[in-house]
């Protein structure tokens, strides 16, 4: 159980790792976002369920569990409150960018 | 003693993960920039005291991440409302 445990922890962790390096290095506030969105579900959500299996006690399992079902409900509504207040306030996109669906709306 | 092993790479990885999001928060060129580095520190605070919980076995401490989680998602978007109604003006 133990085992799994760590597994859990050590891959969450790697993808917070992977996703801060993907925010320090993609060109644009868009793009940023895209990485930024995998920290939570993903790197904090498995850090979370790793520490409910290492406990062993099915009280502190669901908890965690709830944890994560926050985190996956919350992190793209964050995301996208974010993504529209910067484009309302005029952060244009990177030009590798092609496509613009928001222009030219009503 | 080999069994914490995991833990330990993990804590090595949420460390260098925290330094380069302060790179991000210092460097940001936009404000929009530095609130998701500043909602990203948050979330990673949040995975940090969970595997600190699973490594010293102190599961009290998955209760403080998840109130953390919900903290955090109200400031993120405070800081987003903060942003549109600075642009409206």
């Amino acid at each position: 159980m133990i085992v799994l445990a760590g597994l859990f922890v050590l891959v969450g962790s790697i993808f917070c790792l992977l996703a801060t390096i993907g925010i320090l290095r993609f060109p644009d506030l868009y793009t940023r976002l895209h990485a930024a969105t995998k920290v939570g579900p993903l790197g904090a959500g498995l850090v979370l369920l790793g520490a409910g299996i290492a406990s062993g006690d099915l009280l502190i399992f669901v908890r965690c569990l709830v944890g994560l079902l926050f985190l996956i409900l919350v992190s793209p509504v964050s995301a996208h409150l974010l993504a529209r207040a910067a484009l309302k306030s005029g952060a244009v996109p990177s030009s590798i960018a092609s496509i613009n669906d928001y222009d030219d709306s009503p | 003693m080999s069994s914490a092993l995991p833990f330990l790479a993990g804590f090595c990885c949420l460390t260098a993960a925290f330094i380069i999001i302060f790179v991000r928060l210092i460097r940001g060129p936009t404000l929009a920039d530095r609130i998701l580095a500043l909602d990203t520190m948050g979330v990673l605070c949040v995975a940090i005291i969970a595997a600190f919980a699973a490594y010293t076995g102190f599961f009290l401490y998955t209760d403080i991440a998840i109130a953390l989680a919900l903290v955090g998602f109200l400031s993120t978007v405070a800081f987003a409302r903060y942003l549109l109604s600075r642009s409206s003006k």
